[in-house]
């Protein structure tokens, strides 16, 4: 058996995984990354637009701070978020992208004197002052209060990834590619580390941790229309699943983006919109205004795409071989602002549909529709990012559920939870693996190692006539049109079914070739029943949680349910033979909360099911707000006495503003 | 609406596992039917799925984003992703993995390793003795300095420049124009306080600065459209001035 012992275990190498790994070897730990692809071309990469943090240097961010960051992001989640953890989230994001500065990556800078924005689709003139002059920029983004997005043009995930991975490599952190994880090994309720097939020798080795830290992304390729990378196939929660032990929350919490491009899915950033960029129907016409008056294209994501497909179903949908779809129009704001601050937007309408979308009219819009983007659901994490139930275990980025984004994430709040959490996360996890040792057997290791090696060759020695490629065909098909933007319970009845019919058919298929090494399709059949365990699960969730709350969108439950559902789904895969997952579920207490619930800003009106609780916890922070302020306390105090939150490291310290010398 | 029929492709892989005794490298040829906007990433993974479950390829992001994807088509290096089979007129794509990499199998090369190497060898990372306090406002940067950092740093270390290199044929340890690029981003960030004494340490060599025989293919090819020559001309007249 070939054993590999380290410190600090970390699967998934992209900016939350990297950032931990960051951590964890800054306090002396021997810390390995493992990741499916080199790290560099990690699915982080592909983030475009921006990430949010509340610096408020710029003339339209001027006021911003990390009060107005949280109301947007709890408001975002429709009140499904853990508000302690957004507190925790938005207090540190204005470190995390000075730190990134700090690491070389080249934040859009404010330049000093008027320029030229589209703002409402009118060409509007912006003066930034000079003692902003050279702090960093930001634009606007969808559901929020201010111009808070920091970006790098529209490849703002390729340079904070290269920042961290070359952070990393500085700093030694021994980095390994091509190394697929396919069990966590674990007793007596602690992990300690992680079975791995390397992918080049298809050899099956056992990596030995203090503590194990999964940071593998999201699950959107259980779904055939996805923005997503095609590695994003959700096997760190699949595996965290699988223990029996570890808990996933929320797994039906499933966004869909607004603007990927028809019909290669490949994602137009939200930065285009942001910008000025607006949606048009059929007709030429810009209907969002119709049904959003106050955000308009900015309301936030899940409201955009609803709306979108309820204007293609009022008829309005442009017609084209693959389906109706609608238009992005971004030629208006210009041919120099797109070829400055949209040029990979560009470069992808060109080279894959041939169009260029700062040709002004018609001819440069560019046919858009809803597709996945995101997985609100994962690993459920305590504040620290460690599983709720199996200790040694976290989590940290979108793999995990740690639950700042409930079930609606902002744009621009992704690439900025991976880099935070990856510090705060990280720095748990570190603390975790310097204070508790690896008390495992080696006898126990080989089970793990024989159980991974016994069912490849049971894979191997299938003999049925199904094909892996056709199960996961049908399981992603099935997953767009059952358990996509709008759901009801006849088809997430059916969903639940066919997908617990495929799982079965896994073991009915043959794998042509028998070879261990280089294999593809012996690459599909382990990891297809994982995805499937995954699609369950959120099938399952989203048949089983009959009210609408941000993402997840019941057309037999339109109202958010706050008397009944303010809770989070929590699935566990107790036996291995079972077929569909087991759900509870953990409540949300209103009685702590900082922001009790009530209406988003946007979306339809009087759609709530409100909780007699709301009423009450809003008088009481409405007592305590009030007093505060007669005693001349400052927002910091206020906040401290609605909700204390604590941080690692010093990032508990006032983050310092121009606006505030 | 409907789809029309699509013309007849052919798709021709060069096939090898240097890990399997029995595999030899040769050409198979796979016909298919065009599809609209089809690319190589759509043909390719079709042709797993349908006819040849046993091919092996990488790609991750199919955006031309992530730089996993360089192949050699018809003699040229190229982003599989990006490459659209309507701009092959005669129907026929010869498809070979990049050479200057560790062969894995099949199209898949081992890039991750050697730009891995490659970043420890010209130290591709911010080099500074000042503390950054990060609750306090950030450093300023002049707005067109950040751009022109930007822009270099939009390199995504696909290896289609160490791929299309004549020099890296002559030289095996030779950092290629992705490398060079790397130092010429940091030689411009201010947060960086390296002179060029210190670059000159890391690439003043032959299998830096002055290996590059100018023949420009590492520009012809990059998929991102880095000012290459320009950056590689201007470091070597920056560090050949100080000897």
């Amino acid at each position: 058996m070939k054993i590999i012992y380290c410190d600090a275990l970390i699967i998934g190498g992209g900016l939350a995984g990297l950032r931990a790994a960051v951590a964890a070897q800054k306090k002396g730990l021997n810390a390995i990354v493992l990741s499916l692809v080199p790290v560099k071309r990690s699915h982080s990469a592909a983030a475009q637009g921006g990430m949010q943090a509340s610096l408020g240097n710029s003339k339209m961010a001027d006021g911003d701070n990390e009060d107005l960051h949280f109301s947007d992001t709890v408001k975002g989640s429709d009140w499904g978020c853990d508000q302690e953890v957004a507190r925790m989230f938005v207090h540190t994001a204005p470190k995390a992208i000075r730190e990134l500065a700090g690491w070389g990556v080249p934040w859009s800078r404010v330049k000093e004197g008027d320029r030229e924005a589209v703002i409402n689709a009118k060409k509007t003139t912006i003066t930034e002052d000079a003692d902003r002059h050279g702090l960093i920029t930001s634009r606007d983004f969808g559901g929020t209060k201010k111009w808070r997005t920091c970006y790098t043009a529209d490849a703002t995930g390729h340079t904070m990834l290269f920042g961290v991975a070359n952070e990393a490599l500085k700093i030694e952190v021994d980095i390994r590619d091509r190394k697929e994880s396919i069990s966590l090994i674990h007793e007596n309720g602690r992990c300690y580390g992680a079975i791995v097939r390397d992918l080049i020798t298809g050899e099956l080795e056992a990596y030995v941790s203090k503590g194990t830290c999964i940071s593998t992304g999201g699950y959107g390729r259980i779904f055939k229309q996805t923005t997503n990378a095609v590695i994003c196939e959700g096997t760190g929660q699949a595996i965290a699943l699988e223990t029996g032990i570890a808990t996933l929350g929320n797994m039906e919490a499933i966004q869909f983006h607004p603007t990927p491009i028809v019909p290669s899915g490949i994602l137009l950033t939200e930065g285009c919109r942001g910008d000025g960029g607006i949606l048009r129907d059929v007709d030429g016409h810009r209907f969002m205004p119709d049904y959003e008056p106050e955000k308009k294209e900015l309301a936030s994501r899940d409201v955009v795409s609803r709306r979108m497909i309820e204007h293609i179903r009022n008829g309005k949908g442009v017609p084209s071989p693959y389906g109706d779809h609608i238009w992005l129009d971004i030629s208006i704001l210009g041919r120099a602002h797109i070829e400055k601050n949209l040029r990979d937007v560009q470069e992808i309408c060109q080279i894959f549909n041939g169009i260029d979308p700062a040709d002004e009219g018609k001819k440069g819009w560019a046919p858009v529709l809803p597709m996945q983007h995101y997985s609100m659901g994962g690993i459920r994490t305590k504040k620290t990012g460690e599983s709720q139930t199996l200790k040694g275990l976290f989590s940290c980025g979108e793999s995990a559920c740690w639950d700042m984004h409930g079930f609606n994430r902002l744009g621009g709040n992704s690439v900025s939870e991976t880099v935070v959490a990856g510090m705060i996360v990280g720095n748990y996890f570190a603390d975790y693996c310097l204070s508790n040792d690896v008390e495992i057997k080696t006898a126990t290791v080989q089970k793990f190692l024989d159980e991974q090696d016994t069912y490849i060759d049971e894979i191997l020695a299938y003999d049925g006539a199904e094909n892996i490629f056709k199960i996961k065909n049908t399981m992603q098909n099935l997953m767009d049109n059952k358990v996509g933007i709008f759901r009801d319970g006849v088809r997430l009845q059916e969903a639940v079914i066919e997908l617990e019919e495929l799982l079965v058919k896994t073991k009915h298929i043959t794998v042509s070739s028998k070879e261990k090494i280089g294999n593809p399709e012996l690459e599909e059949a382990y990891r297809v029943p994982r995805m499937l365990k995954l699609a369950l699960c959120a099938a399952h969730g989203a048949l089983a949680r009959t009210e609408s709350r941000g993402a997840h969108y019941r057309e037999d439950f339109l109202k958010r349910d706050d008397a009944n559902w303010l809770n989070r789904s929590i699935t566990t895969w107790p036996n291995a033979s079972d077929t569909k997952p087991t759900l509870t579920y953990e409540e949300i207490d209103i009685m702590t909360m900082e922001l009790p619930p009530a209406f988003r800003g946007y979306g339809a009106k009087g759609m709530i099911i409100e909780n007699e609780l709301s009423a009450v916890r809003q008088d009481e922070v409405d007592e305590i707000v009030e007093k505060l302020e007669a005693q001349g306390k400052d927002r910091h105090a206020i906040q401290d006495a609605l909700m204390p939150f604590d941080l690692p490291m010093n990032y508990r310290v006032t983050n310092e503003r121009v606006g505030d010398l | 609406m409907s789809i029309a029929k699509g013309r007849e492709v052919t798709i021709s892989v060069l096939k090898f596992n240097p890990r399997a005794k029995s595999s030899k490298p040769a050409f198979v040829d796979y016909v298919l039917e065009e599809t609209p906007g089809m690319t190589l990433f759509i043909a390719l993974m079709k042709i797993r799925e349908e006819y040849d479950p046993d091919l092996s390829f990488d790609f991750v992001c199919r955006a031309g984003i992530c730089g996993s994807c360089g192949m050699i088509v018809n003699g040229k290096p190229v982003l599989g992703c990006r490459t659209l089979i309507a701009n092959y007129p005669t129907g026929k794509l010869q498809v070979m993995p990049m050479p200057a990499f560790e062969l894995i199998k099949d199209l898949s090369v081992n890039t991750g390793k050697w730009m891995d190497d490659m970043s420890v060898k010209v130290q591709s990372w911010i080099v500074t003795n000042k503390e950054t306090d990060i609750s306090k406002i950030e450093e300023r940067v002049e707005p067109e300095v950040a751009d022109e950092v930007f822009e270099l740093d939009r390199c995504i270390e696909c290896g289609i420049c160490v791929a299309s290199c004549g020099t890296k044929l002559m030289r095996p340890d030779f950092v290629g124009a992705v490398g060079l690029n790397r130092v010429a981003r940091f030689e411009l960030d201010p947060h960086d306080n390296r002179t060029a004494e210190d670059f000159y340490e890391l690439i003043g060599d032959d299998d830096g600065i002055f290996g590059c025989m100018s023949l420009m293919a590492c520009e012809d090819h990059c998929p991102k459209h880095l000012p290459l020559q320009n950056k590689i001309a201007y470091l070597r007249r920056r560090l050949v001035a100080l000897r």
